[in-house]
Protein backbone atom coordinates (compact mmCIF):
# COMPACT_ATOMS: atom_id res chain seq x y z
CA UNK A 1 0.00 0.00 0.00
CA UNK A 2 1.18 3.49 -0.95
CA UNK A 3 0.06 6.36 1.26
CA UNK A 4 -0.25 9.87 -0.13
CA UNK A 5 0.12 12.45 2.61
CA UNK A 6 -2.88 14.80 2.59
CA UNK A 7 -1.99 17.76 4.75
CA UNK A 8 -4.65 19.86 3.05
CA UNK A 9 -2.88 21.46 0.11
CA UNK A 10 -2.37 20.83 -3.54
CA UNK A 11 -3.61 18.53 -6.21
CA UNK A 12 -3.59 15.03 -4.75
CA UNK A 13 -5.98 13.63 -7.30
CA UNK A 14 -3.43 13.53 -10.10
CA UNK A 15 -0.87 11.70 -7.96
CA UNK A 16 -3.55 9.32 -6.72
CA UNK A 17 -4.89 8.70 -10.23
CA UNK A 18 -1.43 8.03 -11.61
CA UNK A 19 -0.67 5.31 -9.01
CA UNK A 20 -4.16 3.90 -9.43
CA UNK A 21 -3.71 3.84 -13.21
CA UNK A 22 -0.48 1.86 -12.71
CA UNK A 23 -2.41 -0.71 -10.70
CA UNK A 24 -0.89 0.15 -7.33
CA UNK A 25 -2.74 -0.10 -4.05
CA UNK A 26 -2.93 3.52 -3.01
CA UNK A 27 -4.70 5.58 -0.37
CA UNK A 28 -4.88 9.20 0.65
CA UNK A 29 -3.83 9.66 4.28
CA UNK A 30 -5.67 12.53 5.95
CA UNK A 31 -4.55 11.49 9.44
CA UNK A 32 -0.93 10.99 10.52
CA UNK A 33 -1.82 7.61 12.12
CA UNK A 34 -2.77 6.26 8.69
CA UNK A 35 0.89 6.40 7.67
CA UNK A 36 1.58 3.49 10.02
CA UNK A 37 -0.48 1.21 7.80
CA UNK A 38 1.26 1.94 4.51
CA UNK A 39 4.51 0.56 3.14
CA UNK A 40 5.45 3.57 1.03
CA UNK A 41 4.93 7.27 1.56
CA UNK A 42 4.37 9.99 -1.04
CA UNK A 43 4.57 13.67 -0.14
CA UNK A 44 3.06 15.76 -2.93
CA UNK A 45 2.85 19.51 -2.80
CA UNK A 46 1.84 22.59 -4.65
CA UNK A 47 1.86 26.05 -3.17
CA UNK A 48 4.01 28.03 -0.80
CA UNK A 49 6.65 26.49 1.49
CA UNK A 50 5.48 28.28 4.61
CA UNK A 51 1.88 27.04 4.36
CA UNK A 52 3.05 23.56 3.49
CA UNK A 53 5.41 23.08 6.44
CA UNK A 54 2.93 24.74 8.81
CA UNK A 55 0.19 22.35 7.76
CA UNK A 56 2.52 19.37 8.05
CA UNK A 57 3.34 20.46 11.62
CA UNK A 58 -0.11 21.45 12.82
CA UNK A 59 -1.61 18.33 11.27
CA UNK A 60 0.80 16.20 13.30
CA UNK A 61 2.45 14.83 10.19
CA UNK A 62 6.01 15.83 11.06
CA UNK A 63 6.38 13.29 13.89
CA UNK A 64 4.55 10.62 11.90
CA UNK A 65 6.75 11.16 8.85
CA UNK A 66 9.94 11.14 10.90
CA UNK A 67 8.86 7.91 12.51
CA UNK A 68 7.80 6.08 9.35
CA UNK A 69 10.42 7.40 6.94
CA UNK A 70 13.49 8.15 9.06
CA UNK A 71 13.17 5.59 11.86
CA UNK A 72 11.40 2.74 10.09
CA UNK A 73 12.99 3.45 6.72
CA UNK A 74 9.88 3.21 4.54
CA UNK A 75 10.54 4.27 0.93
CA UNK A 76 9.45 7.89 0.47
CA UNK A 77 8.83 9.99 -2.59
CA UNK A 78 8.61 13.77 -2.51
CA UNK A 79 7.22 15.71 -5.45
CA UNK A 80 7.90 19.40 -6.16
CA UNK A 81 7.11 21.28 -2.93
CA UNK A 82 7.00 17.83 -1.29
CA UNK A 83 10.71 17.62 -2.15
CA UNK A 84 11.49 21.14 -0.95
CA UNK A 85 9.97 20.59 2.52
CA UNK A 86 12.55 17.83 3.02
CA UNK A 87 15.26 20.51 3.09
CA UNK A 88 16.61 22.05 6.29
CA UNK A 89 15.62 25.55 5.36
CA UNK A 90 13.72 27.57 2.76
CA UNK A 91 14.05 31.20 1.78
CA UNK A 92 10.68 31.42 0.05
CA UNK A 93 9.06 34.66 1.30
CA UNK A 94 11.14 34.67 4.48
CA UNK A 95 13.13 32.01 6.25
CA UNK A 96 11.50 28.77 7.33
CA UNK A 97 12.66 25.49 8.73
CA UNK A 98 11.79 22.31 6.83
CA UNK A 99 11.82 18.63 7.77
CA UNK A 100 15.61 18.61 7.57
CA UNK A 101 15.93 15.24 5.82
CA UNK A 102 18.42 16.76 3.41
CA UNK A 103 21.20 19.14 4.37
CA UNK A 104 19.90 21.66 1.88
CA UNK A 105 18.46 25.11 1.36
CA UNK A 106 15.60 26.15 -0.90
CA UNK A 107 16.33 29.32 -2.83
CA UNK A 108 14.84 31.23 -5.72
CA UNK A 109 15.74 30.38 -9.30
CA UNK A 110 18.11 32.99 -10.70
CA UNK A 111 18.81 32.08 -14.31
CA UNK A 112 21.66 34.07 -15.87
CA UNK A 113 19.83 34.75 -19.13
CA UNK A 114 17.14 37.40 -19.06
CA UNK A 115 14.85 35.43 -21.36
CA UNK A 116 14.56 32.60 -18.83
CA UNK A 117 11.39 33.19 -16.89
CA UNK A 118 10.55 32.59 -13.24
CA UNK A 119 8.45 30.59 -12.41
CA UNK A 120 9.84 28.08 -14.82
CA UNK A 121 6.76 26.43 -16.23
CA UNK A 122 7.20 23.68 -18.77
CA UNK A 123 9.17 20.74 -20.06
CA UNK A 124 12.92 20.48 -19.61
CA UNK A 125 15.30 17.70 -20.54
CA UNK A 126 16.82 16.17 -17.47
CA UNK A 127 20.25 14.54 -16.98
CA UNK A 128 20.29 11.78 -14.41
CA UNK A 129 22.47 9.22 -12.68
CA UNK A 130 21.97 5.99 -14.62
CA UNK A 131 22.82 3.81 -11.64
CA UNK A 132 19.71 4.94 -9.75
CA UNK A 133 16.98 2.28 -10.09
CA UNK A 134 14.22 4.90 -10.03
CA UNK A 135 15.30 6.05 -13.49
CA UNK A 136 15.33 2.58 -14.99
CA UNK A 137 13.81 2.34 -18.47
CA UNK A 138 14.16 6.01 -19.38
CA UNK A 139 15.88 7.39 -22.50
CA UNK A 140 19.11 9.38 -22.20
CA UNK A 141 17.58 12.84 -21.74
CA UNK A 142 13.90 12.52 -20.90
CA UNK A 143 11.68 15.61 -20.76
CA UNK A 144 9.85 16.23 -17.52
CA UNK A 145 7.29 18.83 -16.53
CA UNK A 146 8.32 21.43 -13.98
CA UNK A 147 6.48 24.30 -12.36
CA UNK A 148 8.53 26.17 -9.80
CA UNK A 149 10.19 29.39 -8.70
CA UNK A 150 12.37 27.88 -5.98
CA UNK A 151 14.70 24.90 -5.95
CA UNK A 152 16.73 22.81 -3.55
CA UNK A 153 20.49 23.32 -3.19
CA UNK A 154 22.11 20.51 -1.24
CA UNK A 155 25.28 20.77 0.84
CA UNK A 156 26.32 17.28 -0.29
CA UNK A 157 26.66 16.99 -4.05
CA UNK A 158 26.19 13.23 -3.71
CA UNK A 159 22.52 13.71 -2.76
CA UNK A 160 21.74 15.09 -6.22
CA UNK A 161 20.86 12.38 -8.76
CA UNK A 162 19.33 14.51 -11.53
CA UNK A 163 19.69 18.06 -12.77
CA UNK A 164 18.49 20.26 -15.59
CA UNK A 165 19.88 23.35 -17.19
CA UNK A 166 18.05 26.65 -16.87
CA UNK A 167 21.05 28.84 -17.59
CA UNK A 168 22.01 27.65 -14.12
CA UNK A 169 22.16 24.05 -12.97
CA UNK A 170 18.93 23.19 -11.18
CA UNK A 171 18.44 20.19 -8.89
CA UNK A 172 15.84 17.94 -10.51
CA UNK A 173 15.98 14.96 -8.14
CA UNK A 174 17.65 13.97 -4.87
CA UNK A 175 18.21 10.59 -3.27
CA UNK A 176 19.36 9.63 0.20
CA UNK A 177 18.93 6.10 1.54
CA UNK A 178 15.17 5.41 1.37
CA UNK A 179 14.19 8.95 0.37
CA UNK A 180 13.78 9.97 -3.25
CA UNK A 181 12.36 13.27 -4.40
CA UNK A 182 11.81 15.08 -7.67
CA UNK A 183 11.40 18.75 -8.44
CA UNK A 184 9.51 17.78 -11.60
CA UNK A 185 6.03 16.28 -11.60
CA UNK A 186 6.12 12.59 -12.61
CA UNK A 187 2.31 12.49 -12.40
CA UNK A 188 2.19 15.25 -15.04
CA UNK A 189 5.00 14.04 -17.29
CA UNK A 190 3.10 11.49 -19.37
CA UNK A 191 4.80 8.13 -20.00
CA UNK A 192 8.27 9.00 -18.65
CA UNK A 193 6.71 10.27 -15.45
CA UNK A 194 4.59 7.16 -15.06
CA UNK A 195 7.76 5.11 -15.55
CA UNK A 196 9.33 6.77 -12.51
CA UNK A 197 6.23 6.13 -10.40
CA UNK A 198 6.25 2.53 -11.53
CA UNK A 199 9.92 2.26 -10.51
CA UNK A 200 9.04 3.77 -7.13
CA UNK A 201 6.32 1.14 -6.59
CA UNK A 202 8.95 -1.58 -7.04
CA UNK A 203 11.87 0.24 -5.41
CA UNK A 204 13.77 -1.63 -2.71
CA UNK A 205 16.21 0.86 -1.19
CA UNK B 1 17.22 23.01 -21.77
CA UNK B 2 13.68 24.32 -21.41
CA UNK B 3 11.23 23.67 -24.20
CA UNK B 4 8.62 25.87 -25.77
CA UNK B 5 5.11 24.52 -25.29
CA UNK B 6 2.34 23.59 -27.70
CA UNK B 7 -1.05 23.67 -26.00
CA UNK B 8 -4.43 22.57 -27.31
CA UNK B 9 -7.15 24.84 -25.92
CA UNK B 10 -10.40 23.03 -25.25
CA UNK B 11 -13.34 25.38 -25.08
CA UNK B 12 -16.50 24.13 -23.42
CA UNK B 13 -20.10 25.14 -23.06
CA UNK B 14 -23.33 23.50 -21.99
CA UNK B 15 -24.66 21.33 -24.78
CA UNK B 16 -27.68 22.73 -26.59
CA UNK B 17 -29.17 19.22 -26.61
CA UNK B 18 -28.41 18.17 -23.06
CA UNK B 19 -27.85 21.11 -20.70
CA UNK B 20 -26.39 18.82 -18.05
CA UNK B 21 -23.47 18.05 -20.28
CA UNK B 22 -20.60 20.23 -21.31
CA UNK B 23 -19.36 19.82 -24.85
CA UNK B 24 -16.30 20.83 -26.79
CA UNK B 25 -16.81 23.82 -29.10
CA UNK B 26 -14.85 26.01 -31.44
CA UNK B 27 -15.46 29.71 -31.99
CA UNK B 28 -14.81 32.48 -34.44
CA UNK B 29 -14.05 35.94 -33.01
CA UNK B 30 -15.56 34.77 -29.69
CA UNK B 31 -18.83 34.16 -31.52
CA UNK B 32 -20.24 31.61 -34.00
CA UNK B 33 -19.96 28.71 -31.61
CA UNK B 34 -19.91 25.23 -33.12
CA UNK B 35 -20.23 22.06 -31.03
CA UNK B 36 -17.65 19.55 -32.14
CA UNK B 37 -17.63 16.72 -29.63
CA UNK B 38 -16.56 15.31 -26.31
CA UNK B 39 -13.83 17.03 -24.33
CA UNK B 40 -12.57 13.97 -22.46
CA UNK B 41 -12.02 11.78 -25.52
CA UNK B 42 -10.46 14.70 -27.37
CA UNK B 43 -8.12 15.29 -24.42
CA UNK B 44 -7.03 11.65 -24.59
CA UNK B 45 -6.15 12.06 -28.25
CA UNK B 46 -4.06 15.12 -27.38
CA UNK B 47 -2.26 13.15 -24.67
CA UNK B 48 -1.44 10.37 -27.15
CA UNK B 49 -0.07 13.00 -29.49
CA UNK B 50 2.14 14.23 -26.64
CA UNK B 51 0.71 17.73 -26.35
CA UNK B 52 2.64 19.65 -23.69
CA UNK B 53 -0.30 20.84 -21.65
CA UNK B 54 -4.07 21.32 -21.93
CA UNK B 55 -6.24 24.37 -21.32
CA UNK B 56 -9.95 23.94 -20.59
CA UNK B 57 -12.09 27.06 -20.70
CA UNK B 58 -15.82 27.29 -20.07
CA UNK B 59 -16.94 29.90 -22.59
CA UNK B 60 -20.67 29.53 -21.93
CA UNK B 61 -22.01 33.07 -21.75
CA UNK B 62 -25.05 32.11 -19.68
CA UNK B 63 -23.93 29.39 -17.37
CA UNK B 64 -20.68 29.46 -15.42
CA UNK B 65 -21.24 26.45 -13.20
CA UNK B 66 -17.97 25.48 -11.55
CA UNK B 67 -19.28 22.13 -10.28
CA UNK B 68 -20.22 21.08 -13.79
CA UNK B 69 -16.84 22.15 -15.11
CA UNK B 70 -15.05 20.37 -12.27
CA UNK B 71 -16.79 17.08 -13.12
CA UNK B 72 -15.22 17.11 -16.57
CA UNK B 73 -11.80 17.98 -15.13
CA UNK B 74 -12.14 15.15 -12.63
CA UNK B 75 -12.83 12.68 -15.44
CA UNK B 76 -9.92 14.02 -17.45
CA UNK B 77 -7.47 13.80 -14.57
CA UNK B 78 -8.22 10.13 -13.96
CA UNK B 79 -6.73 9.23 -17.30
CA UNK B 80 -4.61 12.14 -18.38
CA UNK B 81 -1.19 12.67 -16.89
CA UNK B 82 -0.18 16.07 -18.10
CA UNK B 83 -0.58 19.65 -16.88
CA UNK B 84 -4.09 21.08 -16.96
CA UNK B 85 -5.17 24.71 -16.81
CA UNK B 86 -8.84 25.40 -16.16
CA UNK B 87 -10.88 28.59 -16.35
CA UNK B 88 -14.09 30.30 -17.31
CA UNK B 89 -16.29 31.77 -14.59
CA UNK B 90 -13.80 31.53 -11.74
CA UNK B 91 -14.59 34.34 -9.31
CA UNK B 92 -13.92 33.02 -5.79
CA UNK B 93 -11.27 31.21 -3.76
CA UNK B 94 -13.76 28.37 -3.37
CA UNK B 95 -13.78 27.96 -7.17
CA UNK B 96 -9.99 27.64 -7.05
CA UNK B 97 -10.24 25.03 -4.35
CA UNK B 98 -12.89 22.97 -6.17
CA UNK B 99 -11.05 22.95 -9.50
CA UNK B 100 -7.66 22.16 -7.95
CA UNK B 101 -9.18 19.35 -5.89
CA UNK B 102 -10.59 17.88 -9.09
CA UNK B 103 -7.31 17.75 -10.94
CA UNK B 104 -6.54 21.24 -12.25
CA UNK B 105 -2.95 22.42 -11.89
CA UNK B 106 -3.44 26.02 -12.85
CA UNK B 107 -6.46 28.28 -12.81
CA UNK B 108 -7.11 30.88 -15.45
CA UNK B 109 -8.88 34.05 -14.35
CA UNK B 110 -10.06 36.90 -16.53
CA UNK B 111 -13.03 39.16 -15.68
CA UNK B 112 -12.59 38.91 -11.90
CA UNK B 113 -8.91 39.86 -12.23
CA UNK B 114 -9.82 43.13 -13.96
CA UNK B 115 -12.73 43.90 -11.65
CA UNK B 116 -10.80 43.04 -8.49
CA UNK B 117 -7.03 42.86 -9.08
CA UNK B 118 -6.47 42.00 -5.39
CA UNK B 119 -7.95 38.59 -6.22
CA UNK B 120 -4.76 37.84 -8.19
CA UNK B 121 -2.64 38.60 -5.12
CA UNK B 122 -4.90 36.66 -2.79
CA UNK B 123 -4.90 33.47 -4.87
CA UNK B 124 -1.24 33.79 -5.77
CA UNK B 125 -0.27 33.94 -2.09
CA UNK B 126 -2.48 31.03 -1.24
CA UNK B 127 -1.76 28.64 -4.10
CA UNK B 128 1.51 29.98 -5.46
CA UNK B 129 2.06 32.25 -8.45
CA UNK B 130 2.50 29.25 -10.75
CA UNK B 131 -1.17 28.43 -10.16
CA UNK B 132 -2.59 31.77 -11.29
CA UNK B 133 -2.89 32.36 -15.01
CA UNK B 134 -4.27 35.75 -15.97
CA UNK B 135 -6.13 35.44 -19.22
CA UNK B 136 -6.25 38.58 -21.34
CA UNK B 137 -8.68 38.96 -24.27
CA UNK B 138 -8.01 42.00 -26.40
CA UNK B 139 -8.96 43.74 -29.63
CA UNK B 140 -8.86 47.14 -31.27
CA UNK B 141 -11.73 49.38 -30.25
CA UNK B 142 -13.67 51.68 -32.58
CA UNK B 143 -10.86 54.25 -32.48
CA UNK B 144 -8.24 51.66 -33.41
CA UNK B 145 -6.71 51.45 -29.92
CA UNK B 146 -5.95 48.07 -28.39
CA UNK B 147 -8.06 47.42 -25.31
CA UNK B 148 -8.66 44.53 -22.93
CA UNK B 149 -12.20 43.11 -23.03
CA UNK B 150 -13.87 41.12 -20.28
CA UNK B 151 -17.01 39.02 -19.86
CA UNK B 152 -16.27 36.82 -22.84
CA UNK B 153 -15.09 39.68 -24.99
CA UNK B 154 -18.31 41.69 -24.58
CA UNK B 155 -17.23 44.45 -22.23
CA UNK B 156 -14.51 46.95 -23.01
CA UNK B 157 -12.11 48.10 -20.29
CA UNK B 158 -9.68 51.01 -20.14
CA UNK B 159 -6.65 48.73 -20.00
CA UNK B 160 -4.18 48.36 -22.85
CA UNK B 161 -3.21 44.66 -22.99
CA UNK B 162 0.49 45.36 -22.34
CA UNK B 163 -0.22 47.60 -19.33
CA UNK B 164 -2.67 45.09 -17.93
CA UNK B 165 -0.18 42.22 -18.32
CA UNK B 166 2.46 44.23 -16.43
CA UNK B 167 -0.06 45.06 -13.69
CA UNK B 168 -1.17 41.41 -13.47
CA UNK B 169 2.44 40.31 -13.01
CA UNK B 170 2.96 42.93 -10.33
CA UNK B 171 -0.15 41.63 -8.54
CA UNK B 172 1.20 38.08 -8.49
CA UNK B 173 0.16 36.36 -11.73
CA UNK B 174 2.37 33.40 -12.67
CA UNK B 175 1.55 33.30 -16.34
CA UNK B 176 -0.26 35.36 -18.99
CA UNK B 177 -2.62 33.81 -21.53
CA UNK B 178 -3.22 36.16 -24.45
CA UNK B 179 -6.08 35.88 -26.92
CA UNK B 180 -6.82 38.25 -29.76
CA UNK B 181 -10.59 38.44 -30.19
CA UNK B 182 -10.28 39.49 -33.84
CA UNK B 183 -7.95 36.63 -34.74
CA UNK B 184 -9.88 33.94 -32.83
CA UNK B 185 -10.79 31.03 -35.12
CA UNK B 186 -9.73 32.92 -38.25
CA UNK B 187 -6.61 30.83 -38.94
CA UNK B 188 -4.82 33.92 -40.27
CA UNK B 189 -2.04 33.98 -37.69
CA UNK B 190 -1.49 35.36 -34.19
CA UNK B 191 -1.39 39.05 -33.27
CA UNK B 192 2.40 38.99 -33.16
CA UNK B 193 2.84 42.65 -32.33
CA UNK B 194 0.93 42.55 -29.03
CA UNK B 195 2.39 39.15 -28.13
CA UNK B 196 5.93 40.42 -28.53
CA UNK B 197 5.23 43.61 -26.59
CA UNK B 198 3.75 41.65 -23.71
CA UNK B 199 6.55 39.05 -23.76
CA UNK B 200 9.13 41.80 -23.57
CA UNK B 201 7.29 43.70 -20.86
CA UNK B 202 6.83 40.86 -18.35
CA UNK B 203 9.20 38.29 -16.87
CA UNK B 204 6.59 35.55 -16.35
CA UNK B 205 5.74 33.05 -19.12
CA UNK B 206 3.41 34.18 -21.89
CA UNK B 207 1.03 31.86 -23.72
CA UNK B 208 -0.05 33.26 -27.09
CA UNK B 209 -3.32 32.15 -28.64
CA UNK B 210 -6.02 32.83 -31.21
CA UNK B 211 -5.36 32.72 -34.91
CA UNK B 212 -3.16 29.72 -35.69
CA UNK B 213 -3.99 28.08 -39.00
CA UNK B 214 -0.56 26.91 -40.13
CA UNK B 215 2.59 25.52 -38.49
CA UNK B 216 4.22 28.80 -39.55
CA UNK B 217 1.89 30.75 -37.24
CA UNK B 218 3.20 28.82 -34.23
CA UNK B 219 6.77 29.45 -35.35
CA UNK B 220 6.01 33.19 -35.65
CA UNK B 221 4.57 33.15 -32.14
CA UNK B 222 7.75 31.61 -30.73
CA UNK B 223 10.41 33.38 -32.79
CA UNK B 224 8.88 36.79 -33.42
CA UNK B 225 6.32 36.96 -30.65
CA UNK B 226 8.85 35.51 -28.15
CA UNK B 227 6.03 33.56 -26.51
CA UNK B 228 6.86 30.65 -24.21
CA UNK B 229 3.86 28.69 -25.37
CA UNK B 230 1.33 28.82 -28.16
CA UNK B 231 -2.20 27.58 -27.59
CA UNK B 232 -4.73 26.77 -30.29
CA UNK B 233 -8.28 25.48 -30.35
CA UNK B 234 -9.56 25.35 -33.91
CA UNK B 235 -6.20 24.35 -35.36
CA UNK B 236 -5.96 21.09 -33.45
CA UNK B 237 -9.67 20.32 -33.17
CA UNK B 238 -10.82 20.78 -36.73
CA UNK B 239 -8.05 19.93 -39.10
CA UNK B 240 -6.63 16.50 -39.14
CA UNK B 241 -3.43 18.12 -37.97
CA UNK B 242 -0.78 15.79 -36.80
CA UNK B 243 0.94 17.06 -33.71
CA UNK B 244 4.18 15.36 -34.67
CA UNK B 245 4.18 17.08 -38.03
CA UNK B 246 3.46 20.51 -36.61
CA UNK B 247 6.13 19.91 -33.99
CA UNK B 248 8.71 18.90 -36.60
CA UNK B 249 8.02 22.09 -38.57
CA UNK B 250 8.51 24.13 -35.42
CA UNK B 251 11.69 22.28 -34.46
CA UNK B 252 13.11 22.65 -37.96
CA UNK B 253 12.62 26.39 -37.67
CA UNK B 254 15.07 26.35 -34.76
CA UNK B 255 12.63 26.47 -31.85
CA UNK B 256 13.51 24.31 -28.84
CA UNK B 257 10.49 22.05 -28.52
CA UNK B 258 9.80 18.60 -27.10
CA UNK B 259 9.76 15.93 -29.77
CA UNK B 260 8.42 12.82 -28.10
CA UNK B 261 9.16 9.57 -29.84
Amino acid sequence: MIGIVDYGMGNLLSVYSAFDYLGADVKICKQPEELKEVERVVIPGVGAFKDCIEKIRTGGFQEALNEEVIQKGKPALGICLGMQVMAGKSFEDGEFEGLGWFDAEVTRLSPAEANKRVPNIGWNDVSYDRTVPLFRGLPAKPDFYLVHSYFMKTANAADVVATYDYSQTVTAAVLKNNIFATQFHPEKSQDYGLKILENFIEWKP
Amino acid sequence: MSKKRLIPKLQLRSSSYDPNRMVLVITKQFDQVIEIGDAVSQAKIYQDQAADELIFINIDKKEKNIEKLSRIIHKVSEEIFMPITVGGGVTTEEHFRILLANGADKISINTIAVNDPSFITLTSRKYGAQCVVVSIDFKKDETGEYRVYINGGTEKTDWHPVDWAVEAEKRGAGEILLASIEQDGMRQGLDIDIIRKVSEAVSIPVIASAGCGLAKHFIDGFLEGKADAVAAGTFFALQDQNFMQTRSHIKNAGVSIRVHT
